[in-house]
């Protein structure tokens, strides 16, 4: 039985349920520790204490010093927010906001929130955790995990341990030579799974480092002898692009946020013959849903029916869940409820059955996954438009065998504007060139079509094919 | 090799020289910019060779990517 499930458990009181680990340790690229330390040190310089029962923004880079301080305030912070290293800090006033913070742990400049309600620590170096650590409070630590938004804006999803940890069984003693790895950062809910799975059974983890090469990564984790990993479907491909990808010989491989097609699990099933290879669905709102372990794409009908503590259904071809590992709420403006009346949860994952079957066809909101990165098309077309000589935009996605899917764009141009044919390369560029200023490179169009007219249904709104 | 000069200008990368033996990760494009280079060669090539089979290897130099879509013209 899983001790989270006991919401007074912290985290620490995981790790220190789980034996002797002082021969397990986590790896970063840059330092390591051992988990035996991460338990009983600080990267706060013993301050947590202060942060007791307040909502601390965590904003490092570095995902070793992220890690040591989300164990140190599991427990004592109210609210525990997990910047990811990528959003830019244009985004921060509004997560602070919306997260109610008064404090943030961050080794990057925050300027312009040094107000006096907002405490402000910067990770220090290790010290050993002094004879009076920092009091306990008695309530569950919420974790706010940023996801991406219609508007650019992220979304805030309100977990506990106990909602994350829902899939971990935790407590027992590891396995002597397990090792887990993941490509994912541990900000992401991908990564936080494996972070936590590492921590809660006592087994020595391998991060990744957005300042590495995947070759160097891969290099790494095989020198630590990693025997579980962890990556989206275009974090298994890139690897596949790499003449590193044999210095590893896992004995599980586990693929998480995006659709596997059959032909990543069948390259993958031939780059590793001895390991179990494993994809499952999880979204950060309906938490870990399930894992498919036959080889192939999609997953058996049964599943729906006979999966332990998640009750599965389908409602206009999209799968709804319900299980204690699902989010609690969302913070901030986007104020929809993540749960319906009855506690499911829609993951707007559209599902088509073939052949007893079940097989992922696309989203009933249209969310592009580019590489397990979400783009949303409202917010593309949002940029398009802004154009002058655009009169309106869909942006639709193009399946593609590297990143999953790439973002396109069919473009409708005003009338007046009626641009000579020869003009229109550099109108192409033109387009291309505001979304570069204004997106993230994995939202900017791969191809921009010109077409004369956009199917507009009788409610004067596009009509999407999404799925 | 006009596509992979002309991606890595759109994504402001650096592009290291073209040779057979380059290892694509180590060209200074990332995952984005492959996918990229794939969707335009294949609206100009009409061919995807990353798809047409479930079996699809994976090029790892420059030279297997060449051969890779030089085998799936033929």
């Amino acid at each position: 039985m899983n001790m989270l499930r006991n919401s007074r458990a912290s985290l620490r009181d995981g790790l220190s349920a789980v034996g002797d680990l002082t021969a397990r340790s986590v790896f970063g690229a840059e330092a390591s520790r051992a988990w035996s330390d991460l338990a009983a040190g600080t990267v706060l310089a013993g301050r947590a204490n202060e942060l007791c029962r307040r909502s601390v923004v965590v904003a490092t880079t570095n995902q070793l010093t992220a890690l040591a301080t989300l164990v140190e305030l599991d427990g004592a912070a109210r609210r525990i927010v997990l910047y990811p290293p990528d959003l830019s800090l244009e985004y921060l006033p509004y997560v602070v906001q919306s997260a109610a913070a008064d404090a943030i742990v961050s080794d990057r400049p925050t300027t312009g929130l040094e107000t006096p309600g907002i405490a402000s620590l910067t990770p220090s170096s290790w010290t050993m955790m002094p004879a009076n650590p920092a009091p306990k409070v008695e309530h569950e630590t919420e974790w706010v995990l940023l996801t991406s938004g219609t508007t650019g804006r992220p979304k805030l999803v309100v977990h506990t341990l106990a909602s994350l940890a829902g899939a971990i069984e935790g407590g027992r003693p590891p396995a002597d030579r397990m090792v887990w790895s993941t490509f994912y950062d541990i900000r992401r809910y991908g990564g936080l799974q494996i972070f936590l799975r590492a921590a809660l059974t006592g087994t020595s983890l391998v991060l990744s480092s957005a300042q590495e090469t995947t070759a160097d990564f891969l290099a790494r984790a095989g020198a630590h002898g990693v025997t579980h990993i962890s990556g989206t479907p275009s974090h298994w491909r890139r690897a596949s692009m790499s003449s590193s990808a044999h210095l590893i010989a896992p004995e599980y491989v586990r693929l998480s946020g995006e659709i596997a097609d059959q032909a990543i699990l069948n390259h993958l099933r031939s780059l590793y013959p001895q390991a179990r290879i494993a994809h499952a669905f999880a979204t950060t709102e309906a938490g870990v849903v399930f894992d498919v372990n036959d080889g192939l794409m999609g997953f058996p009908a049964d599943v729906i029916e006979h999966t332990p503590h998640v009750v599965m259904k389908i409602e206009n071809r999209s799968l709804r869940v319900r299980s204690n590992r699902t989010a609690r709420c969302y913070l901030g403006d986007y104020n929809h409820a993540i749960r319906d009346a009855e506690g499911f949860v829609d993951t707007g994952d559209v599902l088509q059955l073939r052949e007893g079957r079940y097989y992922f066809v696309g989203r009933g909101d249209g969310m592009i996954n580019v590489g397990g990165m979400k783009v949303y098309p409202e917010e593309v077309e949002a940029v398009i438009n802004g154009h002058p000589k655009v009169q309106m935009s869909l942006v639709r996605t193009k399946k593609n065998p590297i990143t999953g899917a790439l973002v396109v764009a069919d473009v409708v141009l005003k009338i007046a504007s009626g641009p000579a044919s020869n003009d229109m390369g550099e109108l192409h560029q033109d387009i291309l060139r505001l979304c570069r200023e204004a997106l993230p490179s994995h939202k900017v169009p791969a191809a921009i079509n010109f077409v004369p007219a956009l199917a507009v249904a009788d409610t004067g709104k596009l009509i999407r094919r999404h799925a | 090799m006009a596509q992979f000069r002309q991606v890595a200008r759109e994504q402001g990368r650096r592009l290291a020289p073209l040779t057979d033996g380059l290892e694509l990760l180590n060209s200074g494009l990332d995952s984005l910019c492959f996918a990229i280079i794939v969707t335009r060669l294949e609206g100009s090539l009409g061919l995807d060779p990353f798809s047409a089979s479930e079996d699809a290897r994976f090029p790892v130099t420059l030279g297997d990517f060449v051969s890779f879509y030089e085998h799936a013209a033929k």
